[in-house]
């Protein structure tokens, strides 16, 4: 007997019971005597059809408790100490591993953050979808082929026939989401577990794979454990929140309870150090312009000995100027070039064509040994704090790279570097220490003091908060503005977060295929967008209806607030993105 | 944490026998001359081929030369010959892995000139170079290095590679660093830990390949005692003499076996990866 017919016979839970059901789940490390608390005591349950959102800043311990139904956590690394796991009333914890792997796809699925490392990339995607199938049914080859092309039909995948036979890497990460969705779905599991499913993919891509699991959960009545970090997801499609911090469950309520009238501290800091998507208060612009970008071009030359490669233009026609103390922001989705432009302008890469003009002199054509001082006056912060230090170096012959280079003492630069360590706000004594006793918020700050150290005139902060948890993020916005007003620094701010941009940013820029469709302050841009892909990237932002920092929903023309999601089932595709284009990763 | 790991793979057994058997081997090439009964190159035309007695704990080879004393002397040709081998490979490779690893431009052309070198069998190379040049410590550690620094390079340029992109890097670029200082200071000590694992490699095979050409007559001059020359003379007596070339040999194999075994755990403990997989 299957396991497929054996959950039929069964005739799953009766309704109102829950699908799956979390008691008192402990989790450490496998440490012996120095075993860490990983999860203590987390319980929640979730009924059929029901979206239960599981959020919680990095380390929370949201995705071990997924890890945990599932049975897939590290084996060697973290255990199950105690507690039950039931799904349709069956403890995980105690069938074996025969009998989890049975329910496995049949009882309960898995869509994980990254769809490119999900799929095998040497075989097609048609036959590892079939593999479930293969392995959970005893369909005939023509059956599970039949069912499988109904599935790529089921999630909007155009001409299923082609995309039966196509390997993961012709495929873009939206597309690759959706089969790796496929292929959780297609034996009709009762609960499904999305880990961060679309951390991954631009909004607006996002947007409509948001719609393609409310769809299909609508279709089979499945319940889904969504974990994020994103309030703006969670709140267009919770039906239900689980907050947890430090490995604790620490409030559980529903959508409205826990974004409109949260009960603890935690949760309410949480909720409101979400930026808004409402634009702050502009700067005045100063009228002195600091660096005017004329016309930038970049093309990445085609290579290849053998066969001639197109060369591909990565940006095209960019012209813009920065003010004193001006925030500009560039924003667009992966592809877009705007990171392309950040790293032309900081000359970490030759621009093709045009003009960077920094102080009257033109430095984009300047060989890298004759910048001299113009080096000094751009400086960049990285979006991986893990990565932007030398793992090998202590904080302060990091800090001092730049001041000796320009010909400062030792002792001067040190004593400088102690001083900037004060205004990004850690102690002097992080000098001698190494990156890795560093959180990431404060890697990133040391970042930005290395950056301020050498007084450049122009900061750029190539999604510089990206990688960090909102409430550090608020935190590091904030220095940056900060530092902004006390030395009239002007900061070029690339970001794909349109709610980061609308709090920190005077002007944006709005980029897309390696052009600026739009640009203007950040109050004209957000709300009287005038091109069109901007306004579809303005539509596709998550959770626009809802003002967090005042626990209430947004008043808005549109009356669609209650599930935006659930209403609108089939988004059209938005005008102006290319689906072909394959999405491999973020922006670097 | 590098360092607890360093430690627990050296406390293995193999790997504790190894290293005491690497420091007796050291200890008798530092003492070589202490140790030694008699002068390694003394001839006693009298005393030929004779058997293992109190005076001649080994016996002596086909000129009365006292083989102990050859066998301890071999332990030092053995040991310059596999640390220099092993120090101008890598000094070699890395300054070639840098240029190319950094700069596209000589990658292409640099890259195909070190397969080239590659393709050539090392003996071979070894064997028309001597004959070239003639014999001597020079030509042979010519003869060894050289086959030895395509692979070096290739693993620098590896690491160059990664680690260029790396933001830290392009940190230190928009800080003014200069190419020279960026290259010592942040990319160098990246591959230094691989680097000291193929030394070790390096420095095993050097020993092998140096009496390897001793034996093959290709090597060090026939006078100097080095564990192939003891050998190569050894091998015509054979049935009569056994221990001409069993000792040297005894001490060759554990020589490169001891080696082998800490480079492996050299690398067991600098790229936790790699131990886990094997």
């Amino acid at each position: 007997m299957t396991p497929h017919s054996a959950r039929r016979i069964a005739g799953g839970p009766a309704p109102g019971h829950p699908v799956l059901s979390i008691e008192g789940l402990n989790v450490c490390t496998a440490g012996g005597r120095n075993a860490a608390t990983v999860l203590n005591d987390v319980s929640f349950t979730i009924d059929p059809g029901e979206t239960v959102c599981v959020v919680g800043e990095s380390g929370s311990g949201k995705s071990v408790s997924s890890l945990a139904v599932m049975g897939l956590l590290p084996p060697g690394e973290l255990r199950v100490e105690s507690g039950r796991i039931l799904v349709n009333g069956v403890d995980m914890l105690t069938i074996g591993p025969a009998a989890l792997r049975a329910l496995r796809a049949t009882e309960m699925a898995i869509v994980f953050q990254e769809p490119m490392t999900a799929l095998n990339p040497v075989e097609t995607v048609g036959f590892q979808i079939e593999e479930v199938l293969r392995l959970h049914t005893r369909l005939s080859r023509k059956a599970r082929r039949e069912r499988v092309l109904q599935m790529l039909e089921s999630v909007h995948l155009p001409q299923p026939e082609r995309v039966y036979r196509a390997y993961p890497h012709q495929l873009s990460g939206g597309q690759r989401q959706r089969i790796v969705i496929a292929m959780a779905l297609i034996l009709g599991p009762r609960l499904l577990i999305a880990d961060e499913p679309t951390t991954a993919l631009d909004v607006t891509t996002q947007k409509q794979i948001l719609t393609l699991i409310r769809e299909l959960q609508e279709r089979h009545n499945t319940a889904v454990l969504f974990i994020t970090h994103d309030f703006g997801v969670v709140s267009e499609i919770a039906d239900r929140i689980v907050v947890m911090h430090h490995g604790r469950v620490v409030e559980t309520g529903s959508r409205t309870d826990i974004l409109s009238n949260p009960r603890q501290v935690y949760t309410r800091s949480l909720v409101t150090s979400v930026p808004s998507l409402v634009p702050a208060a502009p700067n005045p612009i100063q009228p002195d312009c600091i660096l005017d970008v004329r016309k930038l071009g970049k093309i990445y030359a085609g290579r290849g000995v053998l066969k001639r490669v197109k060369a591909l233009p990565a940006a095209t026609d960019i012209s813009f100027s920065l003010h004193r103390s001006e925030i500009a922001g560039i924003v667009g989705e992966s592809g877009s070039g705007k990171s392309t432009v950040a790293r032309c302008i900081a000359h970490l890469m030759p621009a093709s064509e045009g003009a960077i003009v920094l102080d009257g002199t033109d430095i984009a054509r300047k060989p890298v040994g004759t910048l001299g001082t113009a080096r000094r006056h751009i400086q960049v912060v990285f979006q991986d704090p893990y990565r932007s230090l030398n793992p090998r170096m202590r904080i302060g012959e990091s800090l001092i790279e730049g001041l000796t280079n320009f010909g400062e003492t030792r002792q001067a630069a040190l004593q400088k570097a102690g001083a900037l360590l004060e205004v990004v706000g850690l102690a002097p004594e992080a000098l001698q220490r190494y990156p890795h006793q560093f959180s990431g918020g404060q890697r990133q700050r040391i970042c930005i003091a290395r950056a301020l150290a050498l007084e450049p005139q122009v900061l750029i902060a190539d999604e510089a908060v990206s990688a960090l948890d909102v409430s550090v993020q608020a935190q590091v916005l904030r220095l940056l503005r900060e530092i902004r007003e006390r030395t009239g620094i002007a900061v070029l701010f690339i970001t794909h977060d349109l709610r980061v941009a609308a709090q920190i940013c005077d002007s944006i820029i709005v980029m897309h295929q390696g052009r600026i469709v739009e640009s203007g302050s950040t109050r004209a841009v957000l709300t009287q967008p005038q091109a069109p892909y901007t306004q579809s990237l303005i539509a596709a932002a998550p959770g626009k209806h809802w003002d967090f920092q005042n626990l209430c929903p947004l008043p808005t023309a549109e009356p669609d607030y209650p599930h935006p999601i659930r209403s609108g089932l089939s988004t059209p595709d938005i005008p102006g993105v290319s689906h072909a284009q394959p999405i491999t990763r973020r922006q670097p | 944490m590098k360092a607890i790991e360093l430690r627990r793979t050296l406390r293995t057994s193999p790997v504790l026998c190894a290293l005491l058997i690497m420091l007796a081997v050291c200890g008798i090439a530092v003492f070589a001359p202490l140790l030694a009964t008699m002068d390694p190159l003394a001839l006693d035309p009298t005393h030929r081929l004779s058997a293992p007695s109190a005076t001649h704990w080994f016996g002596t080879d086909a000129f009365g030369r006292d083989a102990y004393s050859r066998v301890l002397h071999g332990a030092r040709v053995s040991l310059v010959v596999g640390i220099g081998a092993a120090a101008i490979g890598i000094a070699v490779g890395l300054l070639i892995g840098l240029l190319v690893g950094y700069f596209p431009l000589f990658d292409a052309v640099v890259m195909r000139i070190m397969d080239g070198i590659m393709a050539i069998p090392g003996i071979l190379l070894a064997i028309a170079l001597i004959s070239l040049s003639g014999a001597g410590l020079a030509t042979v550690m010519v003869a060894i290095v050289v086959p030895e620094i395509p692979r070096v390079v290739r693993l620098v340029r590896g690491v160059i590679l990664t680690v260029k992109s790396e933001p830290y890097v392009e940190a230190a670029l928009s800080q003014g660093t200069r190419l020279p200082v960026l290259l010592w200071r942040h990319l160098v000590p990246s591959t230094l830990p691989p680097l000291i694992v193929q030394g070790t490699y390096i420095f095993a095979s050097a020993i092998l390949t140096e009496a390897i050409l001793s034996f093959l007559g290709a090597g060090l001059p026939p006078e100097t005692s080095s564990w192939g020359n003891i050998m190569a003379e050894g091998r015509m007596y054979f049935q009569l003499r056994p221990g001409l070339i069993l000792y040297p040999g005894i001490f060759l194999s554990l020589t490169v076996l001891s080696v082998n075994i800490i480079g492996d755990a050299m690398r067991d403990a600098l790229d936790p990866r790699l131990a886990r997989r094997f």
